[in-house]
């Protein structure tokens, strides 16, 4: 597996000092953006790096990462990342996001098509039906939320999240600041109007869907893949909603298969 | 000593297994299950007798606040409240609206206008409370993004107080308000404005707020003086740092308070609706009181690192036995000699002159929480009513329309 650099990236003279994953030899650039649950280097970051240059950033606000007072709203988190990928010398890219970073990867390629050369969204959030309402993962027991998550909450790969430490201080504050920042986008419902924006998603595009996701139903899958033209919607047996985690090999096989 | 009769407005009649069945008091309590607005009717005719009783009686002043889809407040428009009592109470009692949840309202001038109707309506006995308000109410009840609570606070802040100041109509370009013609009518009747009264449960900026800007500070919860105490001496410092003077009516706490004949009398008594209190209206999850980002980073760090969450939950935790909940100072109760010793020492501790007296507790009936009421107005207030008296202190915090007491202050309990 391939050891990814840290660095800190600042963006817009220092508003923003972003902590950033980056390896890879290959010379298509791959941009990841990760969801609530953090940004760490697993498998399928690992597998992408031997055919693309992977660069991860780490949302503002999450972590170590600073800048979220720069990005009042989503307006201002799409323009950012447009700094970001300008400061990072990336003109276009082929975007991955998880989950709320799948939300962001579609506002981005939805505003700025001309900058995204594919596009794939892991069990992404940021369409409401009504009839399968996307849980609060802040509104819940933290016992709770391996069942929402994990298609086996009691599986290995559940049991190796990593948690804050109840003892250390800097660890809760920076779980509890991390999940402010995301929330900042997505409260007090995941749909800030993405639905209207979707039709200006030009790069193709491969949805992928854990068969057991209890947070975002998989028949959020349909939705995005009506509203986006030519979408590929994969859906994994045996995962939720973290199947780059719970299913590697089949998540990796659709996602190499679709990337070529 | 200002005393203030301060009403939650619970429900007092929630089912025995209710702690046991429902996940929270506060946002989720099934209304159709739980919430009978016969019931209801019936409350809210109790409560406004309980207040109007304790304006007959003597007290200072009367106070009300904001809660929303709350078990143990449900009076989701304090300014309703505020106006009933305009019509039937004296000329004497401060009316406290502790407060409007200013985060809530878009545009806020809403708040400038209706705090405006109130203080013509009472002839100038409001006195104006400016709370941040609760995770629960801010941004779970009315889905504000936990991050946009104090921008948004501080915002409404900004115009009411212009509002109410300067000449309209004028523009007003915020953030979450813009406005062309910022022009209320009317403004306050107190000038320059009335009273402001902040309240909070322990966060810097709050603390830093009332003193930059020479307002009240209160501090609201349910936990007693024992428990204040850390919290209070945070705003003396914050006070003392920013270059503030000390005026022990710059400040107040809630308590609640429960007094009999005796001190056995006020166990047999009060324990039930005390414990009802304790079990049921603050039967919270944790995961509501503090959605991330609901606290400012500064404010959130300062709370995990003084063990603020920590502390809170052993208290929650505590067994809620009446020799609990006296020798933590949960409740103060008792024969009034004994409430009156105990509160005058509560408050010399936490050097506040203004008392926010919790006399209807829980599932406390209606008549019950008179006697409570009537106890404390002849027996405890005018003992507590001369502490700080002495020392030459002004209450510049009070409406100008209330009343102040023209006799002699009494002396002091124990003294």
């Amino acid at each position: 597996m391939a050891d990814p650099t840290e660095t800190y990236v600042e963006v817009k003279d220092g508003a923003f000092k972003i902590r950033v994953l980056q390896a890879g030899t290959g010379a298509a650039p791959l941009v990841y953006i990760h969801g609530a649950g953090g940004l760490f280097w697993d498998p399928l970051l690992a597998g992408l790096a031997d055919r693309f240059a992977v660069t991860a950033p780490e949302h503002p606000g999450f972590g170590q990462s600073q800048g979220l007072e720069h990005v009042p709203d989503l307006w201002d988190l799409v323009l950012y990342y447009n700094e970001l990928l300008d400061t990072l010398g990336i003109e276009r890219a082929t975007l991955v996001g998880h989950s709320f970073g799948g939300m962001v990867a579609a506002e981005i390629a939805a505003n700025n098509p001309e900058r995204v050369d594919r596009l794939v969204l892991i069990a992404p959030i940021g369409l409401w039906l009504d009839e399968h309402p996307v849980p609060d993962i802040s509104g819940i027991p933290p016992a709770d939320l391996p069942a929402l998550v994990f298609a086996d909450p009691t599986g290995p790969v559940a049991a190796s999240m990593p948690a804050p430490d109840p003892t250390d201080p800097e660890s809760l504050l920076t779980a509890v600041n991390s999940l402010s920042s995301v929330l900042q986008f997505i409260w007090p419902l995941p749909d800030k109007g993405l639905h209207k924006r979707l039709y200006r998603v030009k790069a193709p595009t491969l949805l992928v869907w854990g068969a057991q996701d209890r947070l975002v139903d998989p028949a959020y899958g349909p939705a995005f893949s009506r509203a986006i033209a030519g979408a590929r919607l994969e859906v994994i047996e045996g995962a939720g909603h973290v199947p780059q985690l719970e299913q590697v090999a089949a998540t990796r096989a659709v996602i190499d298969d679709f990337l070529g | 000593m200002k005393s203030i009769f301060f009403h939650l407005m619970p429900y007092r009649d929630l089912p025995a297994d209710f702690e046991q069945r429902y996940e929270s008091v506060w946002v989720t309590p099934p209304n159709t299950e739980l919430c009978d607005p016969v019931k209801v009717a019936q409350y809210y005719q109790w409560n406004l007798d309980e207040l109007e009783l304790a304006d007959q009686l003597g007290f200072d002043g009367l106070g009300i606040n904001e809660h929303h889809q709350n078990a143990y407040g449900f009076m989701a428009s304090p300014n309703l409240m505020a106006a009933a009592l305009s019509r039937r109470t004296s000329s004497k009692s401060a009316i406290l609206v502790l407060g409007n949840t200013l985060a809530l309202y878009s545009p806020a001038l809403r708040v400038a206008e209706e705090f405006a109707m109130l203080d013509c309506m009472t002839n100038g006995r409001l006195a104006a409370g400016f709370p941040v308000g609760t995770s629960m109410d801010v941004n779970r009840c009315y889905g504000i993004t936990p991050t946009e609570t104090r921008p948004r606070f501080y915002e409404a802040h900004d115009l009411i107080m212009k509002a109410w100041t300067q000449p309209g109509p004028f523009a007003y370009n915020g953030r979450f308000n813009q406005l062309r013609y910022v022009n209320p009518w009317p403004q306050p009747l107190q000038k320059p404005h009335p009273p402001v009264w902040l309240a909070g449960g322990g966060s810097v900026e709050t603390w830093e707020m009332a003193v930059n800007h020479n307002y009240t500070y209160s501090y609201l919860s349910f936990f007693g003086y024992h428990f204040a105490k850390r919290l209070m001496d945070g705003f003396w410092e914050t006070s003392e740092r920013l270059g503030g003077t000390f005026n022990p009516y710059q400040a107040g706490f809630a308590q609640q308070i429960c007094v009999a004949e005796t001190d056995a009398q006020a166990k047999e008594q009060y324990l039930e609706h005390v414990a009802y209190f304790f079990s049921k209206c603050l039967h919270i999850p944790d995961y509501y009181f503090e959605t991330p980002g609901y606290r400012t980073r500064r404010s959130a760090e300062f709370a995990i690192k003084t063990g603020q969450p920590g502390e809170i939950a052993k208290i929650a935790s505590l067994e809620k036995n009446w020799d609990t909940l006296v020798d933590t100072g949960m409740i103060i109760a008792g024969s009034p000699a004994t409430v009156a010793d105990r509160l005058t020492e509560a408050c010399k501790q936490l050097r506040v002159g203004n008392l926010i007296a919790l006399l209807q507790i829980g599932s406390m009936p209606h008549e019950l929480t008179k006697q409570n009421i009537t106890l404390f107005a002849e027996g405890v207030l005018p003992k507590i009513r001369g502490l700080w008296a002495d020392d030459g202190y002004e209450h510049k915090w009070w409406p100008q329309g209330a009343e102040q007491p023209a006799s002699a202050p009494a002396p002091v309990a124990g003294s």
